[in-house]
């Protein structure tokens, strides 16, 4: 029998709040870290963060009575304490996949993390983590190279890559922007970095940027015989201005671009992607603006959900903290969200903040990439936190070398094959890291010089935002 | 501090990639490396090249890899067979990693002569 018509606001929890509910495999799964106002219930908190990321409104209206909403709503299907925390819980989410277009990472967020965070009944709000169904896995064009076909292009096998963000970051000129990266290349980096906060500026065009670096590129690669590139940053204030660039950056013969996907936004970040994918260039992503969306542990979006959407919406590196260097960044938490980029299949597991099973069926990984305050005494811990699909990126750790960058590139260089030797011959590289590194600056005076530079420098405070476990 | 006078000059290096920042490995070192490759389940193959055509992609293949084999001297010897047949050749080492479809390791063991 038809349903009847009846005007009014009805409690969320009548029609959001499915805790019978078994969750199908087509379902996009979301868990939200909820701090309620005072007195509402953890049920309609909960239920109302489902409908109103989903289908309801505070409101009945007539117009719900034309379709099947028992097809279409989100429900909360479950409800958990969170350790250690008495005024927030987490609140578990089941979408049904036609709520969202196919291939669109900006449809899952305009939805799941769009006015229900500024839902009064809340004090706070945290996006944990989302499950995405292989089904929509599929519609997605993930990275337009991944680790693989990167590896091979760029003839790096056996250990991580090593990188390195031009300093300082505004100011140079073109020409003398390129000698810091002709340096650090024929020094022993495979890679160098714009960084992010270089775009085009009056003090340095993109297109002279990037011819000199290509000249220094090219040169770099014809001394040493090995493969390089220069991460050529096209974020851009319009698309049309983008693509021109990643075209001239193309016709340069590059093998590799650069955007910042956060602040160039998701539609951007998504159609470079593919223009990459077509083109056979490679994508390294920087994520700016991150901590302002990640950091505060009651609010906001954690980062293995943004690393998430990267993935799917396209990119062959992307920027993860450093666990060890000078920005924030739990070392389970950051394990957890390498893991998404990096493997095929993640199973939950609450010790790293991974709250489901995630099935990446044949997407192609992401590299991750630490950089930040990070210098050659670091490099056994890098070596062992993130293993060899990485890019090691040491800015002030190569340019900052007292006989300039070459010599900073070349300690890098032996440090971090030293280390991957040593590890390969069953050694225990955190605990006899310093051993490893001595043995080889004995061959390498860069190496030495470098270690005397940075021996007393450590960056050591409480991350703010922990795991609740 | 930091006087013209303490600081050294850097010369650019040909470097070959992996291990190329390294002095040149011993046997013994080389046998570890071999093991390794073996430990992970990997399988080990040889590559030469003239030192003119290093940059390709494709260096030519010695033999095949050598699919199910555990005895780490063997592969020596096929290392030490390889640089005595092309002796002005660089010889690399390489494991293949069947899950990922890449090179797990890659490095070059006996390096030709210009």
């Amino acid at each position: 029998m038809a349903k009847e018509y009846q005007a009014g606001v009805k409690e969320y929890r009548e029609l959001y709040w499915a805790p019978d509910y078994v969750p199908l495999d087509t379902d996009l799964l979301a868990c939200f870290k909820c701090t309620g106002q005072p007195g509402v219930p953890r049920e309609e908190v909960a239920a109302a963060v489902a409908a109103e990321s989903s289908t309801g409104t505070w409101s009945t209206v007539w117009s719900e009575l034309l379709t099947d909403l028992e097809y279409y709503k989100g429900r909360a299907y479950r409800i958990e304490d969170v350790p250690g925390d008495p005024e927030s819980f987490y609140a578990f989410i089941a979408y049904p996949i036609d709520l969202f277009e196919e291939g669109s990472v900006v449809n899952v967020l305009t939805s799941l993390v769009g006015n229900v965070f500024g839902f009064k009944a809340l004090r706070h709000l945290r996006l944990e983590d989302i499950r995405f169904p292989l089904a929509f896995i599929k519609t997605c064009g993930g990275p337009p190279a991944g680790i693989q076909v990167e590896r091979d292009r760029l003839n790096k096998y056996g250990r991580p890559m090593l990188g390195c963000t031009i300093k300082p970051k505004l100011g140079l000129s073109a020409k003398n922007y390129g000698r810091a990266v002709y340096e650090c290349l024929r020094g022993g980096l495979d890679l160098t970095k714009d960084d992010e906060n270089v775009n085009s500026q009056p003090f340095m065009r993109w297109r002279d940027r990037f011819e000199f670096v290509a000249e220094a590129v090219q040169k770099a690669e014809a001394e040493t015989g090995e493969r390089k590139g220069h991460y050529l940053n096209v974020t851009a204030a319009t698309p049309e201005e983008m693509y021109k660039r990643a075209e001239f950056a193309k016709e340069l013969g590059m093998p590799i671009i650069m955007h910042d996907f956060l602040t160039g936004g998701f539609t951007a970040n998504t159609g470079l992607a593919n223009w990459c994918r077509d083109n056979g260039m490679l994508l390294h992503i920087h994520r700016a603006m991150h901590a302002v969306i990640d950091r505060h542990p009651k609010h906001g979006i954690h980062f293995r959900v943004l690393a998430k959407c990267l993935r799917l919406s396209g990119g062959d590196h992307l920027h993860t903290g450093t666990v060890v260097g000078k920005l924030e960044g739990d070392r389970a938490s950051t394990l957890g969200f390498v893991d998404q980029l990096r493997e095929s299949f993640v199973p939950e597991d609450r010790s790293r903040g991974v709250f489901f099973d995630q099935d990446w069926g044949s997407m192609p990984g992401v590299f991750a990439v630490a950089s930040g305050g990070i210098h050659v005494w670091h490099m056994p811990a890098l070596v062992t936190i993130f293993g060899d699909d990485s890019v090691l990126q040491f800015g002030g750790g190569t340019q900052g070398h007292p006989w300039g960058n070459a010599a900073g590139a070349a300690a890098n260089r032996v440090a971090l094959e030293a280390c991957v030797k040593a590890r390969n011959e069953g050694r225990d590289l955190e605990r006899e890291g310093g051993d490893i590194l001595r043995e080889a600056a004995q061959h390498s005076p860069e190496l030495a010089v470098a270690m005397e530079t940075w021996k007393e420098i450590k960056f050591e405070f409480e991350t703010v935002d922990k795991l609740d476990i | 501090m930091n006087s013209m006078h303490d600081i050294q000059d850097y010369k650019t290096k040909p470097t070959l990639e992996t291990f190329g920042f390294l002095p040149k490995l011993s046997q013994e070192e080389v046998f570890r490396q071999i093991s390794y490759i073996l430990a992970q389940g990997w399988t080990p193959a040889i590559e030469h090249e003239h030192p003119s055509n290093a940059a390709d992609h494709y260096w030519t293949m010695w033999k095949l890899p050598f699919f199910g084999e555990q005895d780490p001297n063997a592969v020596m010897a096929e290392l030490e067979a390889c640089h005595r047949a092309y002796p002005d050749h660089h010889v690399k080492l390489l494991g293949y990693d069947n899950y990922t479809q890449s090179q797990g390791l890659a490095f070059v063991v006996y390096e030709g002569r210009m």
